[in-house]
């Protein structure tokens, strides 16, 4: 890095709002980088992002490629992670199934993020009735475990990849509210808003203006915190049979039929396990560090 | 007083949102469940006239007034993929649950405790280290697959404990059912062989159940024991001459002690989430694997009930705990 650009990022007077920005996020980024356990979730996730991508470039075979002849072998140099019942090449089905995961666990994020925040900010700005109403259904939503509210949901919808995802993102989406109405009541009562106010502007205006964008930083790290839990049920959902179907090669669902095969050969179930637990750890690891950084007091 | 009154009354809006919810839910169904009976071929009149027993054809404000009353007294409806009524299989499922449930939190109270006030004692130790690395493994491994790679482990290749299910077959129905917990059960009828299959049963799931909770517990305990630990009247206790532990034990512990019991009830809590999957892996004919096999079979009778009564056990828990808090903390009177 030129000597320049490091005076730039490190200068005691910002000049503009971009400047300030930008140094902001280069000051979180020393403190996050002084955390090993946080930078290795963060590079096992990074991994994890370019492995989805370049799937088809990382192994010549498909995830639905069978070969009957080759069932059930262990683990070797030909099939390094061994294959399953029909013969198909297991690392291949691992390398596929993180688009799966990643697919899934991000829709949620992108579905329950504006929920949570839509209802919070509402509740918390206008108070009173709609406040007291709002965090009613929150409370109740959240009185139910994740994965049985879950589970619920998909018998009532059916099963299968979207459905799974509509009923995690319906549970998903109270933490968030509760945290979003949270930061709105320490906004609401600040000079910036009641200039807008005075100045005319409508409710909707307030809202999606100038309270919204500074309930981003807070949610984005709880979805990110709570990402590990969502990864855990969609896998569990997959598990049980009513998230992803097969052929899928959705991680739980893999784990799912490799059951059958535990006693001779192991690595069918073991695999798929492992990569949910590593992407789970690595999602709790990157969400301790990112709160450390943006909350200090926290430790 | 009034604060007691305005929690009562929080807590009957909440259930009357869970009931609305889990009503909403029967109603969400993609499928027209007159139909789903009848066939797609009937005449109009025999479907008027089943619509009309199931009682869908009055105002839904009447229907969710039917479901209140029914799930209020236990109605719960048949279960077709038992032939039962629902109520009944769930009497008869719960205490399996309850049993592995229970082994479970004194596993996770019995490792996650210690392991937290150590934590905390030798803070920034490799232990401390140690223990938080544990711990974040416990939030991050999907239960269903700890099951499984610890019946390969401990049960197919070594032999250690038993395998899924309650007992080995041939312990089946030895012992009178009294209290549904099989291992109080094999006690009180002096059928120690019993007892210690059960127990080399129930020892692997329930230790895979509690492990979450022992990570839960053990972080809440380490983080109540720093604040405690922080506090000046430790480090007069420790000027006094008093030595590390008892400072540890006779003060500081003393004082995490109302704290610690409202987490060990949500904890206990939780562990009816894991229970679901943890039953499943193990085959233990507890209230999760009833409601998955109810699920599977698309049976939302048996659904809806058992989420129903999982969120009101939660509610409970919480409430229970609250209470606990308020009872037990001079502080809070």
């Amino acid at each position: 890095m030129s000597g320049y650009l490091r005076a730039w990022l490190t200068a005691e007077v910002t000049t503009s709002p971009r400047h300030a920005n930008v140094q902001r996020f280069y000051f979180g980024w020393l403190r996050l980088r002084a955390n090993p356990l946080a930078l290795i979730g963060l590079a096992i996730l990074l991994s994890l992002v370019v492995v989805a991508i370049l799937a088809p470039v990382i192994v010549p075979v498909g995830p639905n490629d069978q070969d009957l002849t080759r069932r059930l072998l262990p683990p070797s140099a030909a099939h390094w992670l061994g294959t399953d019942e029909l013969g198909r090449d297991l690392f291949a089905r691992v390398v596929y199934g993180s688009r799966i995961t990643l697919y899934m666990s991000c829709l949620v994020a992108v579905i329950a993020a504006p929920i949570g925040l839509a209802v919070g900010t509402t509740a918390g700005y206008f108070g009173g009735w709609t406040d007291t109403v709002l965090m009613r259904i929150n409370d109740i939503f959240l009185s139910f475990p994740p994965l049985i509210l879950a589970l619920g949901f998909v018998a009532a919808l059916g099963s299968g990849i979207e459905n799974a995802v509509i009923a995690i993102a319906l549970t998903a989406w109270p933490p968030i509210a509760r945290l979003a109405r949270a930061e709105t009541l320490t906004i609401r009562a600040s000079d910036y808003i009641a200039a807008v106010r005075v100045q005319g502007a409508s409710p909707r205006r307030i809202i999606l203006k100038h309270i919204v964008p500074m309930c981003v930083p807070s949610v984005v790290v709880r979805i990110t915190l709570n990402m590990a839990g969502i990864i855990l049920t969609a896998a569990g959902l997959g598990f049980l049979g009513l998230g992803a179907q097969p052929p899928m090669p959705e991680w739980g669902a893999i784990l799912s039929t490799g059951r059958q095969y535990m006693l001779g050969a192991w690595w069918i179930a073991a695999i798929p396990g492992l990569a949910i637990l590593l992407t789970s750890l690595a999602f709790n690891l990157f969400g301790d560090g990112l709160r450390d950084v943006l909350d200090p007091r926290s430790e | 007083m009034k604060a007691a009154a305005s929690q009562v009354v929080s807590v009957l809006v909440t259930l009357l949102g869970l009931l609305a919810l889990t009503f909403f839910m029967g109603r969400m169904l993609p499928i027209d469940p007159v139909i789903a009976i009848i066939g797609e071929q009937a005449e109009p009149e025999t479907y008027d006239m089943v619509k009309a027993q199931l009682g869908l054809d009055k105002p839904i404000y009447v229907q969710f007034g039917v479901f209140i009353r029914d799930m209020m007294t236990g109605e719960f409806g048949n279960a077709l993929f038992t032939g039962n009524s629902v109520a009944h299989d769930i009497k008869r499922v719960f205490p399996a649950t309850i049993e592995l449930a229970t082994v479970a939190i004194i596993f996770g109270v019995g490792l996650g405790v210690p392991f937290g006030m150590l934590a905390a004692v030798y803070r920034g130790s490799v232990l401390d280290h140690v223990a938080r690395f544990i711990g974040l493994l416990g939030y991050s491994s999907p239960t269903f697959w700890l099951g499984l790679m610890g019946l390969i482990l401990f049960y197919a290749s070594l032999g250690w404990v038993g395998g899924p299910g309650r007992l080995d077959v041939v312990f089946l129905d030895m012992v009178d059912t009294r209290t549904g917990l099989l291992l109080v059960d094999a006690l009180l009828a002096g059928e120690a062989e019993v007892f210690w299959n059960a127990f080399s049963h129930i020892i692997l799931p329930a230790s895979i159940l509690g492990y979450a909770s022992m990570a839960y517990i053990s972080r809440m305990t380490r983080s109540f024991m720093l604040e405690q630990l922080g506090q000046e009247y430790i480090v007069a206790a420790r000027v006094k001459g008093m030595s590390r532990w008892r400072v540890v034990w006779r003060h500081a512990f003393r004082n995490i002690l109302v704290q610690l019991i409202t987490v060990i009830a949500l904890a206990y809590a939780f562990l009816l989430e894991g229970a679901v999957l943890t039953e499943t892996v193990f085959a233990w004919p507890g209230f999760g694997r009833y409601l998955t096999s109810g699920l599977l079979a698309g049976d939302m009778n048996a659904v809806l009930a058992c989420v129903l009564i999982i969120g009101i056990i939660f509610v409970g828990l919480n409430l229970l705990s609250d209470v606990l808090y308020r009872l037990l903390d001079p502080r809070t009177r």
